[in-house]
């Protein structure tokens, strides 16, 4: 049966708590998820105080202060700190979201920061993406024609082609979708997620490509497409404010209009 | 140790061609279920008003057994794809989950038989 507790070595313990800097008036507590290889111990839940005066507006700066003042060994990924590169997804205050787009103020008094969920862990807020890039690869996110190219100008796409890729192309792969997809934690090694069928539509439905019905073939599987129950937990958390759940309710729509 | 790539991993045994009939039938069996549904609890609300033998003869008339054996066979195909879709959700080893699924089918596919069967006595007359 699918595993609803963590395993004994996952759970969570208390962790360090670290004094609050003396002079602040305006305090912010950071809890943090912690968890380090080399250390043969369970994850824990470190407590971080800060001066909100002195701190950035987004999650993001919370997690570089305390990396830069308190606790240099605090692992997180981050890159373009404008919700670009999907770098810094983790869960905060029990939601996905990317921590350099996601205001301070809009969470409370207190920050409560764990890694995706239901990730492998490598170190604290870092997990192991490599099953959800290598899916992502798995449904061939890339032009396939039979036709070839015009030998003087690119593939033209009318206007209205075009629009029908607008809230597709934007994903991030920030993983924020999948992880918060609860048939995703289930059967991640067989469904292929809100993120990468967002992406198989994206193909699907450009009108420049030529294999939609080795697309659509190659998705017609009970696990591969249809774990997906409408929970809509992808839409609701996307921090691009895409809608997976209806790329994924568009791709079951041709699989049943392409059997009458 | 394992050699297998992450893409090797992901792409599996590949795509099995099916669930597109599961899904499309769910939502036909939940539509036919809407009226359906609404027959029966006016069929159990004439079931408290009549005694047995006027309730032999009304369920006796075509009509009536046919919508209560519509009823029973959209229900129990419903429950059948329904209850595979939790079985396949949650139950991981291979075995189990085979097991549980020709479990309950079989025990949905009987309902329906003992369904047939009762109708066809009532008609052929008790």
């Amino acid at each position: 049966m699918v595993q609803f507790n963590l395993p004994p070595h996952s759970r969570i313990k208390p962790g360090k708590t670290w004094p609050a800097p003396e002079d602040a008036k305006n305090l912010l507590t950071v809890r943090v998820y912690r968890w380090d290889p080399e250390v043969p111990d369970n994850p824990r839940l470190d407590t971080f105080q800060l001066d909100r005066d002195r701190c950035g507006a987004m999650v993001l700066d919370a997690l570089i202060r305390i990396k830069n003042q308190i606790d240099p060994s605090l692992t997180f990924r981050r890159s373009c700190r404008e919700g670009v590169c999907g770098s810094c997804a983790m869960n905060i205050n029990g939601r996905n979201a990317l921590a350099c787009t996601k205001a301070i103020e809009d969470c409370g008094e207190t920050l409560t920061i764990h890694p995706l969920p239901h990730q492998s862990v490598i170190k604290d807020l870092v997990t192991d993406m490599t099953h959800f890039y290598a899916q992502y690869a798995s449904v061939q996110p890339w032009l396939k024609t039979l036709t070839p190219a015009p030998a003087d100008r690119e593939r033209l796409q009318s206007p209205e082609e075009r629009a029908l890729l607008d809230d597709l192309y934007d994903c991030i792969l920030c993983a924020c979708c999948s992880t918060a997809c609860p048939s995703y934690w289930w059967n991640s090694d067989r469904y292929l997620g809100p993120a990468a069928l967002l992406q198989a539509w994206r193909w699907i439905a450009d009108s420049r490509d030529e294999a939609t019905g080795e697309r659509l073939d190659s998705l017609e599987d009970p696990f591969k497409l249809y774990r997906c129950h409408t929970i809509m937990n992808c839409t609701d958390t996307c921090p691009k404010g895409l809608n997976p759940a209806k790329a994924i309710a568009e791709i079951k729509k041709l699989l049943a209009l392409r059997r009458e | 140790m394992e050699f297998r790539t992450a893409l090797g991993k992901a792409m599996g045994l590949g795509p099995a061609r099916s669930g597109t009939h599961h899904w499309w039938m769910q939502r036909i069996t939940a539509v036919a279920l809407i009226p359906l549904t609404l027959w029966l609890v006016w069929f159990l609300s004439r079931l408290v008003a009549l005694d047995h033998p006027a309730m032999l003869a009304w369920l006796g008339r075509p009509w009536n057994s046919a919508m209560l054996l519509a009823y029973v066979c959209a229900a129990c195909y419903h429950a059948q794809l329904g209850l595979r879709e939790v079985i396949v959700d949650y139950v991981q080893q291979p075995a189990v989950r085979t097991l549980f699924l020709i479990g309950v089918w079989m025990v949905l596919a009987f309902l329906v038989l003992l369904a047939f069967v009762s109708t066809v006595k009532i008609l052929a007359g008790g």
